[in-house]
């Protein structure tokens, strides 16, 4: 298995974000887990990548206990996460920012760009390649996540939201780069509000409501489950996520 | 590469200064300029390229100086021999304090306290301690050689002054250039991002102030026998710590020649305004921090920034 | 064994001492809890105060306890406008850039001071300076006694200020939530110098319990600055009760360090405390509040 999660909770204060979760992810797979907002998407990301400490439970990662290792040792792994809001280093270019990821297995500054450059034509950044990361617009911020991150050569990523925020065509065009990182070998785990994408990405869809796991099937089952579509619609939060979610 | 041998030719002609300028009052110019400007690339490098604000540099700068005094005046060390150990003793304190700091996580206004804090023990330390010299401070004598690593004229302590600053500048022309650099710069920007790539920010950071603590241990020795004078005011007093971290400010954040420019139009307004309006003790520095308030309000990339924009030069392009 | 009769007298004495200390310290404090600012320039105000209060007397012949009524009123406007013309717009809203203005402000004050006052160490002599009350355990000077009450006094009025006044609560809203804040109409850029002010206002109350046993000199604030700091972050950023508690701990521990380890080497034990504090519990003594 690439990723194991074994009854893993988190609580802040009063809120339980994260209870008693338990899935794997298989290598290869295109897994999606959605919910609605607050469901605790973002915490468990923050678990996996190690920025969290669990209060209950244990992750595996390619058959290693990395629960309670910190984030840069679970990114030399091969586990690297993005952020649902774009972090860029906002002094540096988009060749630099990227390099950063590349410098985990390269140490050459020289080969590092380089990398960083065929990073950014990939993910389709090669215009901005000298211009300071600040200046990228949101689809451009959520492209050097992606980029940065596929950079470090992970063997999983956990892509948070790369798609909020985006215009239908801006989805549309980057729906096929995430097929490509798939194709390339890499495990991808991401969150979505965006059903459409979801629906056509994902090989299994895991759906978190409260902290906890409520349903788990390939995206044309979930999306009939009644504890799904009840969970949608009885938070009010997200209706055409769920109008979109019941048409399947 | 092309940055690099810019860098070079100029410091090559800065060579023959000594013989171009024949009047004390001038090279004595150049080497405060050149001093200042060290100090800030010390400051600049943590500061500048790591986004650590330290408000207590004064810590590594009185270790270099008084290590150096000690050893030559309590157990006899030739001052040259000093230096090595002089600038490790910078090192290692730089190592303590930000392996405290950063291991506990502390940043901006509290790393900026913590720091101050540390400068200000030395002090205290300095001040009562009897190898130091206490209150009164240590005196090295006057013996004018080079093997004292004291000159008879200006132009000795220009040149090394000169050494000093190829130092600091093939220091950040290695930041600008190297993995180290690459992620320094990156946890400067988003930490919780560079971790996420797989930098260890504690390591990144303490690497930068143990670079940064070993060059101003270096300013201290310098300072020594040039002046030849320490008590525990100069040497872990707030007056250094704010030097070292004015240059850079003044003259562009966390780029390779900020700090010399800023220390270079720092000095310039200061003999400007100590012709126009006579020398008085705290005038300079009421302009120095009157001109980190109107630089901080008007120009945030400093004279650097300001260069940039009329010359279009590219923004910090590494490599 | 030092005895009880030397060490009773260095306590109440760090206790009159640590009051003003927590005076100081509420400002600094007051001023971090709503703009999340640190006033690297509260030690030069400070020392600002106590010229003013010192000249107050030396020409008009003002009693530094009388001059309350003066300086409190004159500091706050001072605050008010530095808040609301320096550092509110040099500082861009980012914290470093505010730090730096801060500190760029405490090296013109300091140095202007120099410049016109020379560095002069200034005392006024008033009927009551050498005075001494009987406590039965010990001696203490009525300037201390003095400064001792008022401190704590001024620091309940303060406290009663932020509690039951609306302005209090309007501030004590602004520093929860600033958003917030502005959605309700409130002029937070006002509110923020206001509040900078009241800070800033504790050391003109400060600064005359100060001067009759006390001095002014240019230099004198970096004393107070590292040592409030020290109180603040003791006590927990942002915590009224922190502050006064903080105050009255550092006091005792600097006079018992003089006692003990001497003049010089005893101010030592503040700055590790400070030292531990930020590196243990960086949240201080009482957690964030204000
Ligand atoms: N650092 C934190 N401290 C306190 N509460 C938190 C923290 N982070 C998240 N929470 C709470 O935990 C819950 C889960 O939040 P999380 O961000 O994981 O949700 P999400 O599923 O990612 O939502 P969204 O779809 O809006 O991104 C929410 O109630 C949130 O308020
Ligand atoms: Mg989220």
């Amino acid at each position: 298995m690439m990723l194991t999660l074994d009854h893993i909770a988190k609580r802040f204060g009063g809120v339980q974000a994260v209870s008693d979760v338990t899935f794997a992810v298989a290598r290869g797979e295109i897994v999606a887990l959605i919910g609605p907002n607050g469901a605790g998407k973002t915490t468990l990301f923050s678990l996996i990548a190690g920025f969290l400490a669990p209060d209950a439970g244990a992750i595996r990662f390619e058959d290693r206990d990395v629960t309670g290792l910190p984030p840069h040792r679970i990114a030399a792994l091969g586990l690297v996460r993005t952020f649902q809001t774009a972090q860029p280093f906002e002094r540096l270019t988009v060749a630099q920012n990227i390099a950063v990821g590349a410098h985990l297995h390269l140490a050459s500054r020289g080969a590092a760009l380089r990398r960083g450059a065929e990073i950014a034509e990939r993910v389709g950044l090669g215009k901005w390649l000298h211009r300071p990361s600040r200046e990228l617009t949101v689809a451009g911020r959520k492209r050097l996540e992606l980029g940065r991150a596929l950079a470090t050569e992970p063997h999983l990523v956990l892509l948070d939201e790369v798609m909020a925020g985006l215009n239908p065509t801006e989805i549309d065009a980057i729906v096929p780069t995430i097929f490509a990182i798939r194709d390339s070998g890499i495990t991808v785990l991401l969150t979505e509000h965006v059903m459409r994408a979801v629906m056509r990405l994902s090989d299994r869809v895991l759906v978190l409501n409260n902290g906890r796991l409520i349903a788990q099937g390939k995206p044309a089952d979930v999306a009939t489950d009644p504890a799904v579509i009840e969970a949608y619609l009885g938070r009010g939060v997200a209706p055409p996520a769920a109008r979109e979610l019941a048409r399947g | 590469m092309k940055s690099a041998a810019a860098i070079i030719v100029l410091l090559l002609a800065l060579i023959p200064l000594p013989w171009l300028v024949r009047s004390d009052f001038w090279l004595n110019f150049a080497v405060l300029t050149l001093y200042y400007g060290f100090l800030g690339q010390s400051w600049n490098i943590l500061g500048g390229y790591g986004g650590q604000y330290s408000f207590g540099h004064a810590a590594f700068f009185g270790t270099g100086a008084y290590t150096s005094a000690v050893l030559q005046l309590q157990l006899g060390f030739n001052p040259w021999l000093a230096v090595g150990l002089a600038s490790v003793a910078g090192g290692v304190v730089a190592a303590i304090v930000g392996g405290l700091s950063f291991r506990y996580g502390l940043r901006g206004s509290y790393f900026a306290l913590i720091t101050l804090a540390f400068a200000e023990v030395l002090r205290i330390l300095a001040d009562s301690l009897g190898f130091t010299g206490a209150g009164v401070g240590l005196q090295v004598p006057l013996h004018p050689a080079v093997v004292n690593f004291q000159f008879a004229g200006k132009s000795g302590f220009y040149f090394t002054m000169l050494v000093l600053t190829a130092l600091g500048l093939a220091v950040v022309w290695y930041i600008e250039h190297s993995r180290f650099g690459a992620r320094l710069m990156a946890v400067r920007d988003n930490e919780d991002a560079a971790q996420a790539l797989g930098v260890n920010v504690y390591r990144v950071k303490l690497g930068a102030i143990v670079v940064s603590g070993i060059l101003m241990a270096l300013g201290g020795v310098f300072y020594l026998q040039y002046f030849l004078y320490i008590d525990p005011e100069i040497a872990y007093g707030p007056a250094v710590s704010i030097a070292a971290l004015l240059a850079p400010i003044v003259g562009g954040l966390g780029t390779m020649c900020g700090p010399l420019l800023g220390a270079a139009a720092l000095q310039l307004l200061n003999e400007v305004s100590e012709s126009a309006i006579g020398a008085a003790p705290g005038l300079n520095l009421v302009l120095y921090g009157a001109v980190l308030v109107l630089i901080i309000a008007f120009l945030p990339e400093g004279i650097a920034g300001v260069a940039r924009l009329r010359i279009g030069l590219p923004r910090g392009r590494a490599a | 064994m030092v005895e009880a009769a030397i060490i009773v007298p260095a306590i109440l004495n760090g206790l009159t001492t640590g009051a003003v200390y927590a005076l100081v310290a509420l400002g600094l404090t007051l001023i971090y809890g709503v703009l999340h600012i640190i006033n690297f320039a509260h030690g030069a105000l400070l020392m600002v105060a106590l010229y003013g209060v010192y000249f107050l007397y030396a020409l008009a012949g003002i009693d530094p306890y009388l001059a309350l009524p003066i300086m409190i009123p004159a500091m706050f406007a001072l605050g008010y406008l530095l808040q609301r013309y320096v550092i509110g717009r040099a500082g861009h809203g980012k914290d470093e850039n505010v730090m730096l203005v801060t500190l760029g402000l405490s090296i013109v004050i300091e140095n202007l001071a120099l410049y016109l006052w020379s560095s002069d160490t200034r005392t006024i002599e008033t009927a009551y300076g050498f005075a001494t009350v009987d406590l039965g355990v010990a001696l203490i000077a009525v300037p201390k006694a003095v400064a001792f009450v008022g401190a704590l006094a001024i620091t309940a009025v303060l406290w009663a200020l932020m509690r039951w006044t609306d302005l209090g609560k309007a501030i004590r809203a602004l520093a929860r939530e600033r958003r917030g804040a502005q959605l309700v109409g409130i002029d937070v850029e006002h509110l923020y110098a206001v509040s900078f002010g009241i800070g800033i206002a504790c050391l003109g109350a400060a600064a005359c319990l100060l001067l009759p046993s006390y001095y002014a000199s240019p230099h004198i604030g970096s004393a107070f600055v590292l040592i409030a700091f020290t109180i603040v972050v003791l006590g927990g950023m942002g915590s009224f009760i922190g502050a006064l508690v903080g105050g009255l701990i550092i006091g005792v521990t600097e006079s018992l360090g003089g006692l003990f380890l001497g003049e010089s080497l005893g101010k030592i034990g503040v700055f590790l405390i400070f030292i531990a504090v930020l590196l243990f519990r960086p949240t201080g003594l009482f957690g964030q509040r204000v």
